[in-house]
């Protein structure tokens, strides 16, 4: 391996680390069990969704809906258990289900429409945003809130829900680790397993580097497009349900940065271990980073605005890495 | 005749790398006449066409237009000199979201002295005139996009010929016409020969090539391997020329099968073509040859189950046979080496090893979950069956040479025990030593299956296949034993007409 391999290869595992290294000397605090705890709770949410994209890119293809799905999903849950007054269960199943369907209607949309994947979810996008909107007439959704019809709404967000968002794991430390970052790490798993080490996961990978090949294979190529779609879904709606109950309501204001941190995330994983591809553990990688960098720049009292330039920084630098410095995104 | 020649091509060389593709080319056009050039792929036609239309330069040799040494160093100095190329792929030609009168006047919009706005009333002016000139009968304010095929490659030649050319190259311009709409083009062809334009007409369509030609000339391997111009012209011998054997293999010994294992009946794979039936036996390798675009490519698609024929039945080991996708076809044991590894086979960020794996994960996995030691093996072992040179089965496909990926192919597909294996050109870009590797392991592991092979290189028949069948317009017209095959009567099939010699 010439050394240009080997910084294709680690590069960006050795900036995470001199990152971190960076921010450890420069913000006081920033090393600590709390800290790094803090850290993957704010990246469980993007991390959970940017799994879910890398699904879709994993076919070559890409979903734009993501970020709207997670905050339909958010409001759906409040609006079942505020308005409708179910429990904690209904909710979850409502969300997954909101997921499920958005996921199918994208791949119907691309597969048997054939609309080119970006537009398709993009259309999808702004449906959503208008529709999460429409039962409430845009209102956010919290208990005691006046109804369109002068009603008030006296439903509440169930224990069991909220503890999604807030209860903690003892790890070494009392209430340690929440429940989301639990979450993440499971899917992040399951979804490294499907990829790596199942035939479905491998002809996904097959399908997005040659559909015709992986078609002349014997693979149903529409059918594992359309379940990359359905991955991405689900996957988003579990985001949105985590959202839900971190916030405890319905908030229309919320989870606007979902979007891009999830696609920001799930890209730089295409450079982490010179994979040149989407990869599951490369978006964990991914979205940490991200994570890491946001945090340490807070902590440095960096200004809001300036974090949404740098997280740009660090995308396009990763995608250099990927395309040109490895020469496979050619291919 | 003789002697006129309007355009002159003498010891014309081209080598990319070190790889010669045109040897020394010598080709005479005449005024008023058509010229057909026939050649196999990768003979050397597109380089050539691409070096008189300006896009490559030449390695050596001379070319002359009416006398004047013609070296054009771009298309546009080509067309200005007088020749004009109609290029095989038709959307290349047109833009499909403009007009045709933006279409026929699409050159007219960029160069020295042309006016930086544009001006629709001058456009349709002029647009009009060209397809006036033309006797072209389309809506000039017609989209593109709308139009069919035909039309669209009419609008290019017309644009074409706007220029009043001397010379004239179509390359294969039916190949993705209906008959109706070749009549058309051949209409045209007609009178621009009337006209006195020379044309060179590349084709491998033999009903084409009898309709036009006024003389043919054959290609092989970067050289003129034939010339024909006396009426009426010996087609079986242009095919010979192009296809014919080079040197004298030594004959294999064709085994014939008692045990069918593949019947189909009355299987009709396109519009107007004669049913196909043919048996299969175990044991054998059966070659299917045939020019290009005869429905080689649409028979190994229909037996693979990735496209329905229009009737018919098949019989696969006495049971119907009647696959509805690639999956139902790989289940019943049919498997297809397809044409054109680069599209269909490889799957490019996959190693050699995934590549292998590919079709059989299923049977390589439990509950879904593969098991990665005997997919190792796997390829481990067919790596040695079919000598593939690479490092390790971790290798990328993009390390290996144009024959090995070959045999990466086909050892994909060796991987399993086949009913039925089908390869479609598996001899295409595939250097001579590894396609004698692989026609001898096909033929030495050929027992317990059915053997087919499509290819358009007769030698690649005869140095393979037990018994060869050839293909003229999508239907089977002619069966040899490949022993002292009546070469003959073959290429007279081939070529598609009645055999006049009887010799």
């Amino acid at each position: 391996m010439t050394l240009r391999d080997h910084a294709i290869r680690y590069g960006f595992i050795v900036l995470l680390f001199g990152l971190v290294a960076y921010f450890a000397i420069a913000a006081d605090g920033f090393v600590s069990p709390q800290s790094a705890v803090f850290i993957f709770q704010s990246v469980a949410i993007t991390g959970v969704l940017a799994l879910g994209v890398t699904a879709t890119l994993v076919v070559g293809g890409f979903d734009l809906s993501i970020g709207s799905v997670a905050t339909s999903a958010m409001m759906a849950a409040a609006y079942v258990m505020v308005v409708l007054e179910q429990n904690a269960v209904v909710a979850v199943v409502v969300c997954l289900l909101i997921g499920a369907i958005v996921g199918l209607i994208n791949g119907w949309l691309i597969v048997y429409m054939r609309v080119p994947d970006l537009l398709a979810t993009l259309g999808m996008m702004f449906l959503l945003v208008g529709l999460q909107r429409i039962p409430t007439e845009g209102r956010s959704i919290a208990t005691g809130m006046t109804m369109p019809d002068g009603s008030v709404a006296n439903g509440k967000f169930g224990d069991a829900f909220l503890a999604l968002g807030r209860h903690r794991f003892d790890f070494f430390i009392p209430n340690l680790i929440p429940v989301s970052v639990v979450v993440l790490l499971v899917l992040a798993l399951l979804i490294w397993f499907f990829l790596e080490y199942t035939r479905f996961g491998r002809m996904m990978y097959a399908v997005g580097s040659n559909e015709r090949a992986a078609e002349l294979a014997g693979a149903p190529v529409k059918a594992y497009k359309i379940w990359a779609y359905v991955i991405s879904g689900v996957f988003a709606s579990i985001g949105g349900i985590l959202l839900a109950a971190r916030l405890g309501r319905g908030d229309i204001a919320s989870g606007n940065n979902l979007l891009l941190d999830a696609v920001a995330a799930a890209l730089i994983g295409y450079a982490v271990l010179g994979a040149a591809k989407p990869n599951a553990f490369g978006t964990a990688v991914g979205a940490l980073f991200v994570g890491i960098l946001l945090q340490g720049l807070t902590m440095m009292n960096a200004p809001y605005y300036t974090q949404d330039f740098v997280k740009g920084v660090v995308l396009v630098v990763a995608l250099v890495f990927t395309f040109a410095l490895s020469g496979r995104g050619r291919g | 005749m003789v002697g006129n020649a309007v355009f002159r091509v003498e010891g014309l060389r081209k080598s990319f790398g070190r790889n010669e593709v045109l040897g020394g080319i010598s080709l005479e056009l005449h005024s008023g006449q058509v010229t057909v050039l026939m050649g196999a792929n990768g003979a050397g036609k597109s380089t050539l066409v691409k070096i008189i239309s300006g896009v490559y330069e030449r390695g050596g040799g001379t070319m002359t237009l009416a006398d004047q040494d013609f070296a054009p160093n771009t298309p546009a100095e080509a067309i200005r000199a007088g020749v004009v190329t109609v290029h095989q792929n038709i959307n290349d030609g047109v833009v499909a979201d403009l007009d045709v009168a933006t279409n026929l006047t699409l050159d007219r919009l960029s160069g020295k002295g042309v006016p930086t706005l544009f001006n629709p009333a001058r456009v349709r002016r002029e647009a009009k005139a060209v397809a006036d000139r033309m006797g072209l009968a389309i809506d000039l304010k017609a989209r593109v996009n709308d139009l069919s095929l035909a039309d669209r490659q009419m609008v290019a030649i017309a644009r074409a010929l706007a220029h009043q050319p001397k010379v004239l190259i179509l390359d294969e311009p039916t190949s993705s016409l209906s008959s109706a709409e070749a009549d058309r083009l051949f209409a045209l062809v007609d009178r621009l020969r009337e006209q006195g334009v020379a044309i060179l007409y590349i084709s491998h369509r033999m009903s084409d090539i009898r309709r036009l030609a006024d003389r043919i000339v054959s290609m092989r391997d970067g050289v003129i391997s034939g010339a024909f111009d006396t009426k009426p012209l010996d087609y079986e011998g242009a095919v010979n020329a192009m296809l014919g054997r080079k040197i004298h293999l030594d004959q294999i010994v064709a085994r014939s099968s008692a045990k069918p294992v593949l019947t189909v009946e009355g299987l009709r794979i396109g519009l107007g073509a004669r049913p196909i039936s043919l048996t299969l036996g175990d044991g054998e390798v059966v070659a299917i040859t045939g020019l290009v675009g005869v429905g080689k490519t649409a028979l190994a698609e229909t037996l693979f189950g990735v496209r329905k024929p229009l009737t018919g039945t098949m019989t696969m080991n006495g049971k119907p046979y009647a696959p509805r996708s690639a999956g139902d076809a790989i289940a019943a044991g049919v498997f297809l080496v397809a044409k054109d590894r680069a599209t269909s086979g490889i799957v490019s960020g996959f190693n050699i090893e995934r590549n292998v794996s590919l079709p059989f994960l299923k049977r390589m996995s439990t509950l879904g979950v593969l098991k990665r030691r005997l997919e190792r093996a796997t390829a481990r072992r067919q790596i040695e069956e079919l000598s593939i040179v690479c490092r390790s089965e971790k290798d990328e496909m993009s390390a290996l040479s144009g024959g090995n990926q070959q045999k990466v192919m086909v050892a994909r597909w060796m991987a399993q025990n086949a009913a039925l294996f089908i390869l479609d050109e598996p001899f295409q870009g595939v250097d001579i030593s590894a396609r004698r590797d692989i026609a001898a392991k096909l033929r030495a592991s050929a027992n317990g299956r059915a053997t087919l092979l499509f290819v358009t290189e007769l030698d690649e028949a005869l140095e393979t296949a037990d018994r060869i069948l050839v293909m003229s317009e999508h239907t089977i017209v002619g069966e040899h034993r490949n022993a002292e095959v009546d070469l003959d009567r073959l290429l007279a099939e081939v070529a598609g007409g009645p055999l006049h010699s009887a010799a």
